[in-house]
């Protein structure tokens, strides 16, 4: 699992080698020359000797040599930190922009399912976390490494004999560590887990403060908080205790090795194999050896961390996509639609639609009426291919869409829905949404024709104002009109208006119905309906119950019928009658 | 920075003994070097291989108690870090749940989850440095500096030369750095904001295939992201070899200085090596405050955007938190005098001059255009928003008197948007009242025309609801928003256009429904249809933020222009036969 997300962490790594390997390059520079630094102070203090026994000449060049030295290590320094720091932030943004995409990829069954807060929390906190990981990783991984071989070496070079004890002694820390490690990752991957839990948590009270609110909910929003909170503490801190145990205990381990040397060391001391002086050089490498040993173990940490995060993100990258990406595009259509023989349930225990046929010649305009709950939302999400159906054919045009992309489809559909949904940018911005290259004549004549205009040109900025985050700033009827405007600038073949008028007043909502009428003009348009009017000039009626179109028709032939269009329909005049 | 500070008295104990503990570990670690002099000095020289024996068993022994010290304080470390960490989000959290709309939208609910998220961790992080490191290092340069005085104090300039520099290179990184950390942050809250956006929008973005615009935007604000952080990223980059350079200078001019001394008789060739150790030992803790310095000026960003929230005021503050008592029972159940609103600060009254009564018990229509000021009537009574003149009371008493949850807590509000929270049905309708019983929760779910579709599912009460609903159509949700209300049982039931998704039989039920079962209710019905509102014992209308008529249907049709317009837009015949 670990090694898992190692390898694909770093193979997106790969876009940025150049950096890599300054980064490496450097970081061998600056080790070494950080090395080589005392040997050159050493140096010039053997040429101060005592009183009049100073050899300048010898003591300025060594004070020259240390100057360059330090020059180039403190630039190499730089050099790879800021590289590795490079590295770790582009390869962060890489990940994030692709996890984003993936979003726009998934079918909507996965969205729909899961919690905002937890994805938001994935994009955000966790690839923050990776970005960490990373950056301690690089740094400190190079360095130690190099750090290690370079000793090695001195020491090699010294005395092989004792140089392989300690070489023979060095899996022992590493094996402190990886035991620790694994331990760590477990506790990780819960802290990642919890927070991801309380990210969701918060976004849902703070976006639905007003409830919060008006149910005096805070305390007890506060206590399930608190709950969440708790246990992330609990994980928290076994985490973090359990990942702060690896250095104290690899440093342990080091002593151990330190105190082997020494004891052995001394032993060849005393038998006369090895000088003293040797033997004082060679605690002093092998305490320089066994230090990046802690430094890495640290690193190894900071990656579980790391690793955590990195599993959570990569759980949606590795959700399975829209299949139908890479099918052909659907050609702009001219409106006539044919649902045959369609079965579709969100869950399998319950099938919502049962063999459902419609059809429908272009520039039609079919009303759905239904009680609430009947299908009509599903219905909408099957038309415009967000979900695909179980079984049975849907064809626009002849064609059928599960045999062309989702996009496609959608691009030639316009549709207000029951919840607007606009974004934090300007009212312009929002009307041009569905037209990139819409100039502001065109943007004001959509605005116009949905009867926009006039509360836009009211506010302080007009076109310009931003609509908040929250979009509190106009109320919920002025964003339908702005969702209206959005559609009336696409003029796209077929349109499906869900409950769109809603919370419209019935002034504007005249107005609006015949810009509608202009639009709808040879336009096929799905309207789920609920005023009379509406119905009326429908033509053709889809009376929904329980997923299933009961009944269809034109209004006078059903209410002929007097079957469930005549209920729905009487018990509209039977509240105007009493 | 004071507020962070206060957190950490809850944890005394744990920020004092766990340095100490560091600290016994590194003298413990300082006393090795003297053992192993001993055992070159004694067992060496005497090959006397026991001593040697016997020490390398000293310097495990001390091995093991450092290696316990450090384990305790790890232990502390870890549970004041995530103790203030746990503490502090458990007081924004709360904080923010007492800061008013205009507040949140301030900020953006993308950025406050980050603010408890990211941003405490941060700190968190620097707390459990704070104790597992700031003693240790300062202590190792300080104790160098004065070993270096007691040395020679002309040679110890120099160290404090070094010392100067160093502080002045640390100040000035910092200073540079810690604005744009924050707006790292800033940027980051961007790409939160878009993802949510993405999220909340996904029908629409696919509707109109906007999915390579929205990914403009993205990578736009993750380049915008990336690019800051690697500009930080080359700043930071800068301490270490900066510090590191400066103290090798240091060195420099101990060999310089020291070769003259030392050439004068002044100074001893082992008393230059002295000096060089104690600088070297200097280096070595720097490199461990340069990454402190770091993880430091992170949080410094973190804490001014945890403490921007934690400053920010309530606009609408609770004068009083002690229950009252109402007098008379038979004054209006609301009234408003002379009531004037405008969002923020815009100069324009969204409401003007609004003065009117309801008594208690009575059904009250409220019907306008769109941006009539309709919601915002029926907002200013639970008190979401404070009226900017005149007053509004309930049962006699100004809003402004009673605490927030006793003055709520007689008011269910049904608000537009339906809203529900993950979890299942009967939690859902609990948090309106966590104590109601079955009989009452089943009374309102009937009502609310809600209880075939209950028993209809097979977990019925406790079908899980996803998170705002979205495995409800968008009637079910306002169905159950409005159970959720009654539920609540409360003397005053708002009904803020919150029958728009449903058809009209469901609606007519409802109404009905509303109509037998509230009769000790007041019930406020705002909505655009006149159909919803007609049999109201009163109707206000609304037109542009004045009041345009108030009276029954009846008297309405007589006499007020703005009704009867609206009458005849939805073919409702004035003279009382349909027309429609």
């Amino acid at each position: 699992m670990q090694k898992r997300n190692l390898a694909r962490l770093l193979s997106y790594t790969k876009k940025y080698k150049i950096y890599l390997i300054i980064a490496l390059f450097s970081s061998v520079i600056s080790v070494i020359s950080s090395l080589l630094v005392p040997v050159f102070v050493g140096k010039a203090v053997d040429n101060i000797v005592d009183e009049l026994k100073v050899d300048f000449k010898n003591v300025i060049m060594y004070m020259v040599i240390i100057l360059i030295i330090t020059a180039i290590n403190s630039l190499f320094t730089w050099l790879s930190t800021s590289c590795t720091n490079t590295v770790s932030f582009k390869t962060v943004k890489d990940i994030r922009i692709d996890v984003f995409n993936k979003i726009n990829k998934l079918p909507l069954k996965y969205i729909d399912k899961n919690s905002y807060g937890d994805m938001m929390a994935r994009v955000v906190t966790d690839i923050e976390q990776i970005s960490d990981g990373l950056i301690q990783g690089f740094t400190q991984f190079f360095t130690g490494i190099i750090t290690i071989f370079a000793t090695l070496g001195f020491m090699l070079y010294v005395n092989y004999k004792v140089a392989l004890v300690v070489v023979l002694l060095t899996p022992l820390s590493l094996f402190v560590a990886s035991f620790i490690g694994k331990r760590t990752y477990k506790y990780f991957a819960k802290q990642s887990k919890t927070r991801g839990e309380m990210g969701a948590y918060i976004e849902e009270m703070i976006s639905n403060q007003k409830i919060v609110k008006s149910f005096s909910y805070e305390d007890r929003a506060q206590e399930e908080f608190e709950k969440i909170n708790d246990r992330l503490y609990d994980c928290g801190i076994k985490a973090q205790f359990y990942s702060a145990l690896t250095n104290p205990c690899t440093r342990f381990a080091n002593s151990v090795v330190y105190v082997v040397v020494a004891v052995l060391g001394s032993i060849m001391a005393v038998m006369g194999s090895i000088s003293v002086g040797q033997l004082s050089m060679f605690l002093s490498y092998a305490k320089q050896y066994t230090k990046p040993f802690n430094e890495i173990t640290g690193v190894v940490t900071e990656l579980q961390n790391a690793f955590a995060s990195a599993g959570r993100v990569f759980d949606i990258l590795d959700e399975e996509e829209l299949k139908d990406l890479d099918l052909p595009d659907m050609k702009e259509a001219q409106g006539n639609i044919k649902v045959e023989n369609v079965h579709f349930s969100y869950s399998k225990e319950k099938e919502l639609i049962k063999d459902l046929n419609i059809d429908v010649k272009q520039g039609q305009k079919i009303a759905i009426v239904g009680e609430t709950g009947c299908g009509k939302t599903t219905l909408i999400n099957l038309l415009m291919k967000f979900y695909q159906v179980d079984a049975g054919e849907i064809l626009i045009d002849g064609t059928n869409i599960n045999l062309v992309n989702g996009d496609s489809v959608r691009n030639n559909f316009g549709m207000v829905l029951q919840d607007t949904w606009l974004f934090n940018g300007t009212i312009r911005e929002n009307i041009a949404y569905g037209k990139d290259d819409a100039t502001d004549e065109e943007i004001v004549e959509a605005a116009k024709m949905a009867y926009a205009h006039s509360f836009i040109k009211r506010l302080d900025k007009g076109y310009d104002t931003v609509i908040s985050q929250t979009g509190e700033n106009i109320s919920a009827g002025q964003k339908q009109l702005l969702c209206i405007a959005r559609i009336m600038l696409k003029k796209p073949p077929m349109l499906i208006l869900d409950e769109a008028t809603s919370s419209i007043d019935t002034n504007t909502e005249i107005k609006i119905q015949k810009a509608f009428d202009k639009v709808m003009e040879g336009r096929t348009a799905f309207i789920v309906a609920h005023r009379l009017s509406t119905i009326k000039g429908a033509d053709l009626i889809l009376v929904m119950d329980k997923g299933n179109i009961v009944e269809k028709g034109k209004h006078q032939e059903l209410l002929d019928k007097k079957g469930f269009y005549y209920n729905i329909y009487n018990s509209q005049f039977e509240t105007v009658n009493n | 920075m004071k507020r962070i500070l206060g957190y950490l008295k809850y944890y005394k104990k744990e920020v004092i003994i766990g340095p100490i503990f560091k600290f016994t570990e590194a003298v413990f670690e300082l006393i090795v070097p003297l053992v192993m002099a001993k055992i070159i000095d004694v067992g060496i020289k005497n090959g006397d291989t026991i001593y040697i024996y016997k020490m390398g068993g000293v310097m495990i022994l001390l091995g093991v108690v450092g290696l316990i010290c450090a384990l305790i304080c790890q232990y502390l470390a870890s549970k004041a870090s995530q103790g203030v960490g746990t503490r502090l989000r458990n007081d924004l959290f709360k904080h923010i749940n007492s800061l008013s709309y205009s507040e949140i939208d301030k900020i953006g609910t993308a950025s406050l989850v980050n603010r408890i998220t990211n941003d405490i961790n941060q700190v968190q992080v620097a707390v459990a440095m704070l104790i597992r490191l700031v003693v240790r290092a300062p202590f190792l340069v300080l104790g160098a500096t004065i070993m270096a005085m007691i040395l020679d104090l002309k040679m110890s300039l120099i160290f404090w030369a070094c010392g100067i520099l160093i502080a002045f290179t640390l100040y000035f990184i910092m200073k540079k750095s810690v604005p744009l950390y924050k707006v790292i942050q800033q940027k980051l809250d961007r790409v939160g904001i878009i993802t949510k956006e993405n999220l909340e929008g996904v029908r629409v973005i696919r509707a109109f295939s906007k999915q390579n615009y929205e990914k403009e935007r993205f990578v736009n604000a993750s380049e915008d992201h990336s690019s800051i952080a690697v500009r930080v990223g080359k700043l930071s980059a800068l301490l270490s070899p900066l510090t590191t350079a400066i103290t090798n200078i240091g060195l420099v001019a101990i060999v310089g200085f020291g070769g003259i001394q030392v050439n004068l008789g002044n100074l001893e060739q082992g008393q230059v090596i002295a000096f060089v150790d104690y600088m070297m030992q200097i280096l070595l803790a720097l490199v461990v405050v340069a990454n402190l310095v770091i993880l430091f000026t992170k949080a410094t960003a973190s804490i001014r955007r945890i403490n921007e929230v934690f400053d920010m005021q309530p606009s609408i503050k609770e004068f009083n938190t002690k229950e009252i008592v109402a007098e008379s029972t038979d004054a209006p159940k609301v009234e408003f005098k002379n009531v004037y609103f405008s969002y923020g600060d815009s100069d324009e009254y969204a409401l003007e001059d609004v003065s009117f009564k309801i008594m208690k018990n009575e059904t009250i229509g409220i019907i306008g255009a769109t941006g009539s000021g309709k919601s915002t009537i029926v907002n200013l009574i639970p008190r979401f928003y404070e009226c900017k003149k005149g007053d509004i009371l309930v049962n006699a008493i100004n809003v402004k008197e009673y605490p927030f949850s006793q003055l709520r807590k007689q008011i269910g509000v049904v608000a537009q948007k339906q809203a529900l929270f993950s979890g299942t049905i009967l939690e859902n309708l609990k948090i309106a009242n966590e104590n109601a019983d079955i009989n009452l929760i089943e009374k309102s779910v009937k009502i609310a025309q809600m209880k075939e579709f209950v028993d209809g599912l097979p977990d019925k009460y406790e079908t899980m609801i996803s998170q705002s609903g979205k495995n409800l159509s968008g009637g079910q949700k306002q169905r159950l928003t409005i159970a959720r209300a009654l539920v609540k049982d409360p003397e005053i039931l708002i009904l803020d256009d919150s029958s728009s998704a449903l058809d009209f039989k469901t609606d007519r039920n409802l109404r009905n429904a509303l109509k037998e079962n509230t009769s000790d209710m007041t019930v406020i019905t705002v909505s655009q249809r006149v159909n919803s509102i007609r049999y109201c014992d009163k109707i206000i209308v609304l037109d542009d933020g004045r009041i345009a008529g108030i009276g029954s249907h009846d008297e309405l049709v007589k006499n007020c222009d703005v009704y009867i317009d609206i009458c005849l837009s939805q073919n409702i015949s004035i003279d009382e036969k349909e027309v429609g």
